[in-house]
């Protein structure tokens, strides 16, 4: 369970993070979204400790995240964000080999060895795994890095935008496999998204931010309404039933 | 095995460099017992040899602790200010207490060298970059500016010649008792090895340091001391040696990429076994005369540089 209580996040006059109390249960995938500057990104990298705060509590399955050591947190928690610097030139199996870094602290076991083999095949990226990561497409990419956090085994994992820059079909599995790692796996996902539907199709919850606090929060069905939208994006929305998904439409 | 091989070539180069200089150092000489082939070759020629290899595998795995720390495949303790730093903590220590022994001057230099080093990460963290390039142009242009500061006041104390003795990598004054403080450059250079998975981590960036449990500000003080400790102790006892920091850690991550702790040994090799062989090129060229390594290693370096540039801008584009 994360559990998050009057956070708040300050730059200057402005706060990006404002009294935010929030309750995630463990399991299941949920989706956090509103428009731009809500403070989606900021509150997740709060959860995830790599942000301070500047008021309030989170802690995560029980662990307070401001007090509890880094390497203890990395066993419990994963984090996986958007902007991941390709300075050092790693292969994929470098990559995810360093997510078993938190239990292994750089001796790997057989046991390491077996779960980065097992990441890569969760992934279909066996054949690549010997490729270094700036010579692989963005998408490639994608996977690679959520593979290390598969790798890294956490309870809780989050992710920051994950679908940016990836195409339609990758978009897709992406959001299929955060659902595997929810029902396979007995993961609890925490994932920021920008596209509604997706929100709406893959998450049991979701919990939508406006201006630095929490708006609302409920499943797609509660969530994704005409009403409900609007008062998040503030334009007009056209939400349709299909095969058993609510869809939300803004184009008009 | 390519390592061994490689290792190989290195203790060659090395023995070439036992032979190579004004004296005739010949192995009849040696195994005939002549004592004054056998003095040049005790207190000159291997101590020659170890501190060419000490500096050149020191500044090499500097370049790569460097470059992860800035996550910038340009820079280099020579584009980063922490040579010209160095210098001019050397420069103030002579002014102010000449008499200080070779390891207290080392000490002062480290520190300087940490402070300026400092500075540059300092400096990279509070400007916009957009390019990949400004980042070694910004410590260029800090070394410029420190080292104007340097130079005014050697100028004016009248010490200019005294700072030619760092500003210029020479190992032709090396000799028995005057180089080995690079044992312990060395040693910091080891050490650097047991936190290579670290460094690795730490080039990835600071929340995907985070994300694994690493404290990323202790890695990089942990780098940053090790870097500026390895470049005082070289600048102290046989001055700048540019571009080894540069061009080795780029030519090996080009092709065994960036896992230090499988790519580590063999900069330290390569990094050795190229101011090894730029120093016998030195000694060669002008025979009996020599050319400074930091010269050579200057001619090839900034080809080298200008290749790698070229090279990475008409891959980004």
């Amino acid at each position: 369970m994360i559990r998050i209580e009057q956070a708040i996040k300050r730059y200057g006059q402005t706060c990006v993070v404002d009294g935010v109390t929030l309750t995630l249960p463990a399991g299941g995938v949920t989706s956090i979204v509103g428009p731009n500057g809500a403070g989606k990104s900021t509150l997740l990298a709060m959860i995830s400790r790599l942000l301070g705060m500047d008021g309030g509590a989170i802690s995560v399955g029980g662990l307070d995240v401001t007090k509890t050591p880094g390497d203890v947190l990395a066993r419990r928690l994963s984090i996986l964000r958007q902007d991941n610097s390709l300075t050092a030139r790693l292969t994929v199996r470098d990559l995810v080999a360093f997510g078993r870094y938190p239990h292994s602290k750089g001796r790997m076991t057989d046991d390491d060895a077996r779960r980065i083999e097992e990441a890569l095949a969760y992934l279909d990226l066996k054949p690549l795994a010997d490729r270094f990561l700036d010579e692989l497409s963005g998408g490639l990419r994608q996977r690679a890095f959520v593979a290390m956090v598969l790798c890294q085994d956490t309870e809780y994992m989050m992710f920051d935008e994950p679908l940016n820059n990836l195409d339609i079909k990758h978009a897709v599995t992406m959001m299929r496999l955060l659902r595997r790692a929810a029902d396979e796996l007995g993961k609890t996902v925490v994932v920021v998204l920008h596209d509604i539907n997706f929100a709406s199709c893959h998450s049991d919850r979701i919990v939508a931010m406006q201006d630095g606090r929490v708006l609302c929060q409920g499943t797609p069905q509660e969530i994704v309404r005409p009403d409900v939208l609007e008062a998040i994006y503030g334009t007009s929305f056209v939400v349709q039933e299909i095969g058993g998904k609510r869809i939300a439409t803004y184009f008009e | 095995m390519k390592f061994a091989s490689a290792f190989l070539i290195l203790i060659a180069l090395a023995a070439a460099s036992m032979f190579v200089g004004v004296s005739d150092v010949t192995l009849a000489s040696l195994s005939a017992g002549d004592g004054k082939t056998w003095l040049i070759l005790l207190d000159s020629r291997i101590p020659r040899t170890l501190a060419l290899i000490f500096a050149g595998a020191g500044m090499a795995v500097s370049g790569t602790i460097m470059q992860m720390l800035a996550q910038n495949r340009f820079v280099e303790p020579s584009t980063a200010g922490t040579v010209e730093s160095a210098g001019l903590g050397i420069l103030l220590v002579m002014l102010v207490a000449p008499g200080l022994p070779v390891y207290a001057r080392m000490l002062v230099a480290t520190f300087f060298a940490i402070a300026g080093t400092a500075l540059f990460l300092a400096i990279l963290r509070q400007i916009p970059l957009r390019s990949a390039l400004m980042v070694p142009l910004v410590g260029i242009m800090l070394g410029g500016v420190i080292s104007a500061v340097t130079t005014f006041l050697a100028y004016r104390f009248d010490l200019l010649q005294s700072m030619g003795a760092w500003t210029t990598g020479d190992f032709s004054a090396v000799l028995r008792g005057r180089y080995e403080l690079l044992w312990l450059s060395m040693s910091l250079t080891v050490a650097a090895y047991f936190a290579a998975d670290r460094f690795t981590v730490m080039g990835m960036g600071e929340a995907f340091s985070s994300n694994l449990g690493i404290n990323y500000r202790r890695v990089v003080m942990l780098g940053l001391v090790i870097v500026a400790m390895v470049t005082a102790c070289v600048v102290v006892s046989v001055g700048m040696v540019p571009f080894v920091g540069l061009i080795v850690p780029n030519v090996v991550s080009m092709a065994l990429g960036d896992r230090l702790r499988r790519s580590l040994p063999w900069v330290a090799m390569f990094g050795a076994g190229l101011v090894l062989a730029c120093d016998i090129i030195g000694r060669s060229v002008i025979a009996p005369f020599e050319i400074p390594v930091g010269t050579v290693l200057g001619a090839i370096g900034s080809a080298f540089f200008l290749y790698l540039v070229l090279r990475r801008n008409s891959r980004a584009a």
